[in-house]
């Protein structure tokens, strides 16, 4: 996994274009937000699995990034987009680390389930 | 340290019986009391990746694992089970499948204590979903025959129970850094106020405490 190419990105993302493909999307801020913050709102979700084809889509920004995809009838959209990898099975992984590091935001792209319990 | 007949450890998270639990672990196995680990999911859905990251949403999975058996060798810890459930799921599962799992896990064992996160005490969902399966599970045993029930609190203080766990020390720290994507940072910084002698560190890493739940029927 390395800091976000942009160009790179976006040839990636127009290699997974008009295909059908398995979606994991998701935010997070840690179960434990509102424990250490009570003045903080905890909201997360994610997707896991969802069937989609998207028409086109583009990554914009100049770092955290954005990635919208267009679909037929409807859009996916993700921002805070700061590192990314095709990984030994072939799924595209694009990740958001905060300033600790932590996981806060994923939007994954493959062409066979990702693994599932 | 207790005498024990068997001791049964359920936790949602690898990594969940590092600070609190893994000094009773090691001891009681030193003691040569059986000691059994279900570890309900495998923590892929955790935020902690490394710092620089080591990991994505996906190897997540693997590398706990590896963590958790690592963990497991620390603690001289033979029966580790993995039960394959998804992290942040466990709360929205039909009802009573935790429950009976906890009961098989009795029925097969026959422990003298349950160990896991306090009913309600938890603040993480999967904590408590582990917890009040373990509670409800223990109050269909017959009160004559139910093992003690001794939880880990995060938000309860007074536990009734508190011992040493010095002489096991360093196989509690090797138990938490073997869990190095979810503690590394972290724990680097912790570890030395331990060795230069900070008094709270100490109190806090060398003493482990229970609050032991009540049924109604006791």
């Amino acid at each position: 996994m390395k800091e976000i190419d942009k160009q790179d990105v976006q040839t990636i993302i127009d290699r997974y274009a008009v295909k059908n493909v398995y979606l994991h999307l998701e935010t997070t801020n840690g179960a434990y937000a509102s424990h250490f913050d009570q003045s903080f709102f905890s909201a997360s979700a994610y997707i896991r699995n969802a069937s989609v084809s998207y028409k086109q889509g583009k990554i914009q920004g100049q770092g955290p990034y954005r990635v919208g995809l267009e679909l037929e009838i409807g859009w996916i959209y993700a921002e805070g987009l700061t590192h990314y990898v095709i990984n030994e099975n072939d799924e595209f992984i694009l990740m958001g680390l905060n300033y600790e590091g932590k996981i806060a935001v994923t939007l994954q792209l493959s062409e066979q389930p990702f693994q599932h319990n | 340290m207790y005498d024990e007949r068997h001791v049964l450890v359920i936790f949602p998270h690898p990594d969940d019986e590092a600070y609190g639990v893994s000094g009773t672990i090691a001891g009681q196995i030193a003691k040569g009391t059986p000691v059994t680990y279900a570890c309900l999911t495998l923590g892929e859905m955790g935020r902690n990746v490394g710092n620089p990251p080591i990991a994505t949403r996906e190897s997540l999975r693997e590398i706990r694992k590896r963590e958790l058996f690592e963990a497991a060798e620390s603690m001289g810890l033979e029966d580790l089970r993995m039960l394959g459930y998804r992290d942040k799921t466990l709360e929205f599962l039909d009802d009573g499948v935790l429950k009976q799992l906890v009961l098989n896990l009795i029925d097969e064992l026959n422990p003298s204590v349950v160990i896991s996160f306090y009913p309600e005490h938890g603040v993480h969902p999967d904590h408590d979903a582990t917890s009040a399966a373990v509670r409800d599970a223990l109050a269909k045993i017959d009160s004559d025959k139910r093992p003690r029930f001794w939880g880990i609190a995060i938000t309860k203080d007074n536990p009734e129970i508190e011992y040493s766990v010095k002489p096991f020390i360093n196989q509690k720290i090797s138990t938490i850094k073997a869990h190095d994507s979810q503690f590394g940072t972290m724990f680097r910084e912790y570890e030395k106020r331990y060795l230069d002698g900070e008094q709270e560190v100490s109190e806090r890493l060398e003493n482990e405490r229970f609050h032991v739940y009540s049924f109604d029927d006791e």
